[in-house]
């Protein structure tokens, strides 16, 4: 495989291939007739997810920093450039986002019946949006994808959304063009800075590394930063938009809100809080408040999931909760738990990606998303229900699917360096039975009743398509997530020595490594005494790096 | 010479603006605008025989600007009048609020 | 999975350890084999379930047709579904004998495949292969295979039957990976897993939403005991860096007997054994699970999965042997369960539900066993009561299955599990009687039946560790000890009444249907055969020296003397060193005096006694069919409704949870989070409304403000 891609030097254009082939397939389908749009549309998109499984290959596992880069100067008198890279973080990320994108595409295919040929090309142009804010590697090329998201979004959501989609979309819009100016405020005065340092300007994600930020700028940026991305995560309390903007949104924009959508946030925590901002991000007032949040997160949404009437918001609250064990993982800065927090992040997307597709499919039969309204389906679709429970099973965390090696790190890394947390965020295993059991027998078990729910139809061929490789990947990861796992570590220890060289642990030890050298440099030629300072240096030095 | 061109051209110009703001006929309103065009026209062509040929030059700006203006402007009169049936501005306030 | 396949066919990966002699036999297949029965019946059942799809669909339900016309779909579970299971039970029969030839003083560790590796923390796909997981493997195999045959004639008539069986073959599989694997992480998976199916299997008639709630209610149950699983692993894996039990047994050594932090690692386990092993608190859902199939309850509820508690708390012996809270707490709420349950199997009259609550009882027995540290004692009462309680529940089931048909037969709707609508069925299934009895009287404790040596055992270790020279808290264990010997007077009364009301007196269930009540067909009462067979004599292979050399072990004519104890020796040598060293010598006097034989003694007379009682007792008692009894009154009240414990969860913990989400949803997230984020919006709104007065829409106003506008500046500029 690896040779037969080097054949072709995908390395080299791959990343422009993922980003620029939606925005070609988005003009062939505004071309094409109204309607052959949806088969062009996803073929196309198909196209871009065979494309881009090469990088499961293609990936250099043993290498922590970007891969396939290149970089073009775009703005030359700003410094913007236009520079693409992959590493451990976005791969995955990038694979969720053309194969949820592709699957999106296909379940759209009776819901959509008003506007093909716009709807598909903006579901193209959300690919091309979401794909570049994973590869971009210079910091406004990923604010403008950033925000080129929000755009298809919000007249998906607007334009074939239910019947309070006006005011789903402006919330979702506002929210989270608010949070974001913020993170534009915060990316100029790191640019400033960074200009100021280099002598030229930059935005360049390698150069904002380099900067030497104090303490208080670092927690004022953080905070700005952070505000940005908790809102698309979205994080208690800022996540009011999501269920309004699932709850009305059509199938394929819940899908691609929940399975990719969702992660830019998290991806933002991961990419740019942690790097750039070390010494906040393990102030132990900042994780404390981002750990509580993220396990007010997991409980609170649990609850609140549990008595939802409507299928379709219970799961939309049911992602927060999820979120909230990714948020919990990153912050408690341990390899296991960020490596945990990643694999939920995939497994959130396969699993809710799959029950939104299904509860979906279920609306197209029924006209309702009413929990109370179905019951008893598993009698008369029975392939409908087998694909239904094993994704709910897996949502909620069982061992042998994708989500429990998820949660299962995600919690083990939390509790190695907060344990009392890790055990409250535990419960969550608990009530995610008690929100979701519920709701699977009430749609799927007890009596059938209605002649309505007798007519259901199971499932058909092109939805089989759709549910059974999100279905296989969420049983294969749960029994084989090591290649997964083997692929992201380099780059996820790279952020944690990142994070932890800033320690004041660690700025201990190493104020202390360079008195050493001052005071050997004084002492000169006098061994004796050198060596003494020295071995008093080094004690202290040690003795503050405990 | 340049005083008595100027406060005739100042003359022309408040008189153009009285008509614009207490006029509700748009043609009548239409013309005071005109008329404050012409004005400082008029004010262009002093300024001309003092600092030399531009202001002559600005002058035949201002007139294609006029006429175009005018095309546009009665056009837009002629189908406001088609649908309400009056030239009276007090009438359109559809971008009210 | 393709790894596991090539892996168990080239004879068993790679053993990791040196170990001896032992060659294990194809051990992936063992696992391997459910699994693809799971597989190949879930297939036939996705098949099927088009057609009973379609019928259901037109109004009806599926027509199954005669016996012998049925369609493939239908009738190859009958073979896969036993038959993976029986050629798993040949092949840990070939490990086990070849195990029995050789000193397996090390487990030998059989890895597959890396299943998570983060950099700092890894767990194979691996399989522990030493005397307890072949022990578990025999149960499982074993008994499963029976229930699965008693199966295939007890349920074949289902429209569901392919689907019963993949989950009957998945439930094996996860119990094997339960008790096969080799690290906690790996037994977790199981442990879930197991669960599941017994959600599946308890909800298998998901039509009936109570059935489809009781499975409910054991998966929930069920994780909050897992919550403790969940957190004992993490606090182990912070001290040892690892989760694989080679590695962390070894790591014991660096513990501190009786300290905080191995306190509470054995806490959070048995947190866990009590929801799946159903012990106090977290009882409530297994006399709910009654609600499956029969052969469910006899496999999952009552021989295997109920037991995967007393298998953590034996695997872990010497965790628990380091904490005396842990062990004094498991032994307590065993004990204390054992009691409780056995009271309210007193006054229950659903035959299945006082198995259920016998099966709570008993397990409380177990857990007394583990929890003095008696580990061998545990698990041996874990086999006899496997045997003769999945015989119990399966000749339930040959009794249900008749009264079913009786029932059906006159088309009456009477409660076919209510034993006051029985009475008399001996003279119908004499095979169904006899075994019962048998079992009955294991269960009771006679001599010399299978639980008179595995429960005397348990009650006598209790005693003997409370009276050990420096034991903890030896007034508590005295306690224990009285409580168990008072169970064990229980479950002889409430199981005799149960014989009684089910095959003795008149019969009740209405003459017209007892014309239609029969024996079980072969493929039934077979496996209730074999089954009394292990309840005869499954106690013989632990009899304790001092039994065996009594009038109690024929003075010495059985050859086995303590064979389980021995055989576990190497899985719990490190726990009984540490218990040596910690409490000494245990007693050899009961605490009122009296030496192991002479109790052993004592309590089989007066079980004996008790059950005579009860015959005679119950066989007076005046019973009238369930439609004419009377409402319980008085105490006999409180035991019908089991203390009204699931009232109490329901008003103190199900309700205030409810409640406080209801609050969460509709006043924090609707009014308070939502209301703000409105209250922003409104605010906007009205600002822009009140600057929007300016915009009247007339052009003079426009141009005379825009004129003001420039003469103030004008005005400003120039002055």
């Amino acid at each position: 495989m690896n040779a037969l891609l080097d054949s072709i030097g995908y390395d080299s254009w791959v990343l422009h291939a993922l980003v620029w082939l939606p925005v070609l397939g988005m003009g062939l389908v505004l071309w094409s007739e109204e309607e052959r749009a949806k088969k062009v549309a996803f073929w196309w998109s198909l196209g871009v997810c065979v494309l881009s499984l090469g990088l499961w290959w293609a990936f250099d596992a043993t290498e922590a920093g970007f891969q396939m880069t290149s970089t073009t100067p775009w703005i030359e008198s700003w410094g913007v450039s236009y520079s693409l890279g992959l590493d451990g973080i976005s791969l995955f990320m990038v694979i969720l986002t053309t194969l949820s994108t592709s699957l999106a595409i296909l379940g759209s295919f009776n819901y959509i019946k008003t506007r093909e040929r716009a709807f598909y090309a903006l579901m193209l142009l959300l690919e091309a949006g979401v794909v570049g804010v994973f590869v971009a590697t210079d910091v406004l090329l990923f604010y403008v994808f950033f925000e080129l998201t929000l755009v298809p979004m919000y007249f998906i959501v607007g334009v074939w959304g239910g019947e309070r989609r006006i005011y789903a979309a402006i919330k979702f819009f506002l929210y989270t063009a608010l949070g974001s100016l913020l993170m534009l405020v915060g990316i100029l005065y790191l640019f400033w800075r960074a200009k100021n340092l280099l002598g030229a300007p930059t935005f360049a994600y390698s150069d904002f590394l380099l900067i030497p930020l104090s303490g208080t700028e670092q927690l004022w940026l953080f905070t700005a930063f952070a505000l940005a991305f908790s809102v698309k995560v979205p994080l208690f309390p800022l996540h009011t938009w999501l269920p309004d903007a699932h709850v009305e949104a059509p199938t394929p924009g819940s899908v691609i809100l929940a399975a990719v959508l969702l992660k830019v946030g998290t991806y933002g925590f991961l990419r740019f809080l942690l790097p750039f901002f070390p010494v906040a991000s393990q102030h132990p007032a900042v994780v404390g408040t981002m750990l509580v949040i993220g396990v007010i997160g997991i409980l609170y949404t649990a609850w609140v999931a549990a008595v939802q009437p409507d299928a379709k918001k219970l799961v939309a609250y049911t992602s927060v909760a999820h979120m909230g064990f990714v948020v919990l993982g990153i912050f408690a800065l341990t390899v296991n738990g960020l490596q945990g927090g990643l694999i939920v992040m995939i497994s959130h997307g396969l699993s809710t990606g799959a029950l939104f597709l299904m509860l979906g499919m279920l609306y197209e039969r029924r006209h309702t998303r009413q929990i109370a309204d179905f019951g008893g389906l598993a009698r008369v679709a029975p392939w409908f229900a087998t694909a239904f429970v094993i994704t709910a099973l897996a949502s909620i965390g069982l061992p042998g699917t994708s989500g429990f090696v998820g949660e299962f790190l995600a919690l083990l890394g939390t509790f190695e360096t907060h344990p009392t947390i890790a055990i409250v965020a535990s419960l969550g295993v608990i009530f995610a039975a008690y929100y979701m059991l519920p709701m699977v027998q009430s749609v799927f078990f007890n009596r059938l009743e209605t002649d309505e729910n007798r007519e259901v139809e199971d499932l058909s061929r092109r939805e089989l398509a759709i549910l059974a490789p999100l279905v296989a990947l969420m049983i294969w990861i749960g029994w084989n997530p090591t290649p997964f796992l083997e692929r992201m570590e380099p780059s996820v220890r790279a952020v944690i020595e990142r994070v932890q060289s800033a320690s004041p642990e660690a700025q201990a030890a190493a104020a202390a490594a360079e008195a050493i050298e001052e005071a050997v440099d004084e002492v000169g030629g006098d061994p004796v005494d050198a060596d003494e300072e020295l071995d008093a240096q080094a004690a202290a030095g040690a003795e503050r790096a405990q | 010479m340049i005083n008595e061109a100027l406060v005739l051209s100042a003359i022309i110009f408040v008189i153009g603006t009285f008509g614009v703001l207490v006029r509700r006929n748009a043609i009548i309103m239409f013309l005071c605008i005109e008329l404050q065009l012409n004005a400082v026209n008029v004010a262009f062509v002093a300024f001309a025989n003092l600092y030399g040929i531009e202001g002559q030059i600005f002058v035949f700006f201002v007139m294609t600007v006029a006429a175009a203006e005018a095309a546009v402007g009665l056009a837009i009169i002629i189908s406001i009048f088609r649908h309400y049936e009056t030239v009276d501005v007090g009438s359109f306030n559809l971008l009210k609020w | 999975m393709t790894a596991l396949l090539t892996a168990a066919l080239a004879q068993g990966g790679s053993p990791a350890a040196e170990s001896g002699a032992f060659e294990p036999f194809l051990p992936g297949l063992i696992v391997l084999l459910p699994l693809l029965g799971f597989l190949a019946n879930g297939a036939l059942a996705l098949a099927h379930g088009r057609d009973s799809a379609n019928a259901v669909r037109a109004g009806g339900e599926l027509d199954l047709g005669e016996r012998g016309s049925r369609p493939l779909t239908h009738t190859l579970p009958s073979w896969i579904g036993p038959g993976v299971l029986g050629v798993a039970f040949v092949i840990t029969l070939v490990n086990f004998t070849r195990m029995l030839g050789v000193e397996l003083a090390e487990p030998v560790v059989v890895s597959y495949w890396t299943w998570m590796a983060t950099g700092t923390f890894t767990v194979d796909a691996a399989l522990q292969l030493d005397q307890l997981s072949f022990l578990m493997m025999m149960i499982v195999t074993g008994v499963g295979f029976l229930i699965h045959l008693f199966s295939v004639g007890y349920m074949q008539d289902d429209a569901g039957y392919p689907r019963y069986f993949a989950f009957l073959n998945l439930f094996v599989f996860f119990m094997l990976v339960l008790v096969m694997g080799a690290s906690y992480a790996l037994m977790f998976v199981g442990w879930e897993g197991v669960g599941l199916c017994s959600y599946l299997l308890i909800g298998f008639w998901f039509s009936d939403k109570e059935k489809a709630d009781a499975g409910k209610k054991a998966f929930i149950v069920n994780r909050i005991g897992d919550f403790g699983f969940l957190v004992a692993m993490f606090l182990l894996y912070t001290t040892f860096g690892t989760l694989d039990f080679v590695p962390v047994f070894d790591g014991t050594e660096t513990l501190v007997y009786g300290g905080g932090l191995v306190t509470a690692i054995t806490l959070f386990f048995f947190l866990g054994a009590a929801g799946k092993s159903a012990q106090i608190p977290l009882y409530v859902w297994l006399p709910d699970a009654m609600a499956g199939p029969t052969p469910v309850s006899a496999l999952i509820h009552a021989a295997t999965m109920v037991t995967a508690g007393v298998y953590l708390v034996a695997r872990s012996s010497v965790l628990f042997a380091l904490s005396p809270v842990g062990g004094a707490t498991v032994a307590g709420v065993g004990v204390l369960t054992a009691l409780f349950a056995a009271t309210i199997a007193l006054q229950q009259h659903d035959i299945k539900k006082v198995l259920a609550y016998s099966t709570v009882s008993q397990l409380g027995y177990m857990f007394v066993g583990v929890g003095v540290g008696a580990y061998a004692a545990g698990v041996f009462h874990l086999m006899t009561h496997a045997f003769f309680k999945a015989l119990l529940f399966l000749g339930s089931g040959a009794v249900i299955h008749s009264m079913h048909h009786a029932y059906h037969h006159t088309h009456s709707h009477e409660d076919a599990q209510d034993m006051r609508n029985m009475g008399g069925l001996k003279a119908h299934m004499p095979i169904t009687w006899i075994t019962m009895w048998i079992a009955t009287l294991a269960i009771a404790g006679i001599w010399p039946l299978a639980g008179f040596f595995s429960k005397d055992e348990i009650i006598w270790q209790a005693a003997a560790f409370g009276g050990a020279e420096t034991a903890p808290y030896p007034l508590l264990y005295s306690l224990y000890w009285a409580m168990a010997l008072v169970a064990a007077m229980l479950t002889a009364f409430y199981m005799t009444r149960m014989m009684v009301m089910t095959f003795h007196g008149a019969n009740r269930t209405g003459t017209e249907e007892a014309k239609h009540l029969h024996e079980a067909p072969a493929i039934m009462w077979v496996p209730l055969a074999v089954l009394a067979v292990g309840s005869v004599f499954g106690g013989w292979i632990n009899v304790p020296e001092a039994l065996r050399t009594s009038v109690l072990g024929f003075g010495g004519a059985l050859p086995m003397s303590e064979w389980l104890h021995h055989w576990l020796e190497p899985i719990t040598a490190r726990a009984h060193e540490v218990q040596l060293e910690h409490l000494g010598e245990v007693a050899h006097a009961a605490p009122i005096g009296g030496g192991e034989v002479a109790w052993a003694i004592i309590s089989t007379v007066a079980a004996l006694a008790v059950v005579v009682a009860a015959f005679r007792v119950v066989g007076a008692q005046k019973v009238v069919p369930a439609a004419q009894s009377p409402a319980p009154t008085g105490f006999a009240k409180v035991l019908y409704n089991k203390y009204y414990v699931d009232e109490h969860y329901d008003r103190f913990i199900v309700r205030p949870i409810l409640g406080a989400s209801r609050f969460c949803w509709k006043v924090i997230d609707a009014t308070i989070i939502d209301g703000t984020v409105n209250a922003v919006g409104w605010i906007a709104k009205g600002l822009g409304w009140g600057v929007s007065m300016f915009q009247t829409g007339s052009v003079n106003t426009y141009a005379f403000i825009l004129t003001l506008g420039v003469l103030v500046i004008l005005g400003v500029s120039i002055f």
